[in-house]
């Protein structure tokens, strides 16, 4: 009878453990300057960005050397999406969907060009070229000054005239409504 | 379209308009056996003068990995893609030519937004890092010595079946319309076991997923859902990934939308909030009536469609039909599908063929005898949670048309007195400016 009580004592510990035998913990620690080489995301309160800086005028010409092929010129859209210009109300009949009628956040502009931009090769533009890409894209659609510097700073601070367009379905809206 | 022939000596009554026959008439009925008569054998060149070729000689060797019949290279993958970058596209897969559940490797849909990268395994890795206690590294060797799961699943594009939004119906073949869906078993490592090796910090609320093809491509997941039932998926129906579906390594998100199961998966940064990623605020968001847009998402909504009969097939001859189709849901199980040969007047429960899981294709068949009448075939779902598809007008309603994405509306197939097929609308839906969207609503 003892026997038993004992044997059951001594089980008790991996039961009350929960979860049975655990996962081979094979993961191989990275330091913190490893996951800073492989961190890309920039987040939408500007997390993430690279030290540079960028101006419309510069952009124009990478632009129009780099990326009107696929959005046209003035980024009106092409093969590539429409990046500007059309008319802001997104209650239209055909409602134009481009960055400063619909996109939410400037940083994505950002984020989306230095990974994935131009698509013929990616990863090719500097970080001070992608700033200056970027502020070429929000001058044209009138949310930055052409001769504006734009840096981390400026970018995250930046508000999207379609910030508020947006319905959370399946995540928290509280998500979505950080700090700007 | 091959026409199926019973031999029957009764007449089995219609159960809904249109010649819908009760979804049990073949599993009943017996069949029927001829009597071996008593004759003298038949002789070596009456045999041989029966026999096709192909029995008259040896049969080709073996094969270190098997091939479609030749007679079958038509069932393919539709490819439509960017002149300027070809690796941005997608490939639908041919529901309409195939049957069961399960779509074949070869065949299953395709999505890259910049091409298939040719990742060495041995050098690939994938990287937890953010808001854990540990940041973690695991190469495939490491990978693949977890304890794994498997499960069966479909993965549907968010913008599947976007052609329902125009206001004409498009004329092509039902996969090429609605096949942005397949089916797989699924095999991999849970996401868990990585996540809890790695230690979440309080405030993780998210997963940012990246990919490691030419588009970097990020999405961001509720961490709920990664720790619930999200795979690292190394094996597609028994085999390795195929490189078109995230060789060596992908995401899993089961009933969530195609997007969010990240190829060539080669980082996971845990985050509180999501990275509001160009695929997850531009794209696979949903623009309202009334200005605003559907964001997040994630769960694909009760679907189905007849796969046979359906658009750009022919009914050579009157007689009886198998009417045959494919339904599945996001939130779980299919418990009904529910068939129509009268554009919706009368409807007629179609038997379920198992297994009905959860997320996971669901084949459906009811017998059908067509008199050479016009007729709109449609099909209706329900999921275990009650949640219905709605008809196209309802959807609209809803929704208006410049959603894109999330599709889901009754599929209507029209058949003419001659027996040609073709895509209709049945709802009366006022017609706005003509839809112009393209297939592909991408850069």
């Amino acid at each position: 009878m003892y026997n038993y009580i004992i044997i059951f004592v001594l089980f008790l510990p991996i039961f009350a453990y929960g979860e049975g035998p655990s996962a081979p913990a094979l993961g191989h620690e990275l330091s913190p300057e490893q996951v800073r080489s492989l961190d890309t995301i920039i987040g939408p309160s500007g997390s993430g960005l690279p030290p540079g800086a960028g101006n419309a005028a510069v952009g124009a010409a990478l632009f129009n050397r780099r990326c009107q092929s696929c959005h046209g010129r003035a980024g009106r859209g092409g093969q590539g999406g429409e990046l500007a210009g059309g008319h802001p109300d997104l209650t239209r009949a055909s409602p134009d969907q481009n960055v400063g009628t619909y996109w939410p956040y400037a940083t994505t502009v950002f984020d989306f060009v230095r990974r994935a931009m131009p698509m013929d090769a990616p990863w090719s533009l500097t970080d001070d070229e992608v700033y200056a890409v970027t502020a070429y894209i929000l001058h044209l659609n009138g949310l930055l000054d052409a001769t504006a510097e734009l840096n981390a700073q400026v970018l995250g601070r930046l508000r999207m005239p379609n910030r508020g367009g947006f319905i959370g379905i399946e995540a928290d809206p509280q998500l979505l409504r950080h700090q700007r | 379209m091959t026409r199926k022939s019973i031999i029957s000596e009764s007449n089995p009554r219609p159960v809904a308009g249109n010649g819908l026959l009760d979804r049990r008439l073949f599993l009943t009925s017996a069949a029927a056996f001829a009597s071996a008569s008593a004759l003298p054998g038949t002789s070596h060149a009456e045999v041989r003068a029966a026999l096709e070729a192909w029995q008259k000689v040896p049969g080709l060797p073996f094969s270190n990995y098997g091939r479609v019949s030749p007679h079958e290279r038509q069932v393919i993958r539709w490819i439509v893609a960017n002149d300027l970058v070809p690796g941005n596209g997608i490939s639908w897969s041919p529901l309409h030519e195939l049957d069961g559940t399960i779509t074949p490797n070869g065949l299953h849909y395709e999505r890259h937004h910049n091409g298939i990268p040719e990742i060495d395994p041995a050098a690939h890795k994938v990287r937890v890092f953010g808001a854990v206690r540990r940041a973690l590294e695991f190469d495939l060797a490491a990978l693949l010595r977890y304890p794994r799961h498997s499960t069966l699943c479909f993965i549907e594009c968010g913008g599947n079946s976007n052609a329902g939004w125009r206001s004409n119906p498009v004329q092509v073949a039902a996969g090429y319309f609605h096949g942005l869906v397949s089916c797989s078993e699924w095999t991999g490592v849970p996401l868990r076991y990585l996540l809890k090796e790695a230690g979440l910090e309080s405030g993780a609320r998210w997963l940012i997923a990246e990919g490691a093809d030419a588009f970097s491509m990020t999405v961001s997941i509720p961490l709920d859902k990664a720790l619930d039932d999200c795979l690292l998926a190394l094996f597609q129906n028994g085999e390795r990934l195929r490189p078109e579906q995230g060789y060596p390594v992908r995401l899993l998100v089961p009933g969530w939308e195609g997007v969010l199961n990240v190829k060539w998966l080669k980082s996971m940064k845990i985050s509180s909030e999501p990275a509001m990623a160009r695929n997850e605020t531009s794209k696979y968001t949903e623009l309202l009536p009334d200005g605003r847009a559907r964001m997040f998402t994630f769960t694909m909504q009760p679907k189905s469609l007849i796969t046979s009969p359906s658009a750009e097939m022919h009914l050579e001859a009157t007689g009886f039909y198998e009417i045959s189709g494919l339904a599945w849901s996001g939130y779980g199980r299919i418990t009904r599908v529910e068939i129509s040969a009268d554009g919706g007047l009368s409807w007629a429960e179609a038997a379920l063929n198992e297994p009905m899981l959860p997320r996971c294709f669901t084949r459906f068949r009811i017998p059908w005898h067509w008199r050479g009448q016009k007729a709109v075939l449609q099909s209706r779902a329900t999921d275990e949670t009650g949640r219905v598809q709605p008809a196209r007008a309802a959807l609209i309603a809803e929704r208006g048309r410049h959603g894109y994405y999330h599709y889901n509306a009754i599929v209507s197939w029209a058949v003419a007195s001659d027996g040609r097929v073709r895509h209709t609308y049945v709802d009366a839906v006022p017609v706005e400016t003509e839809f112009d969207g393209l297939f592909i609503n991408d850069d």
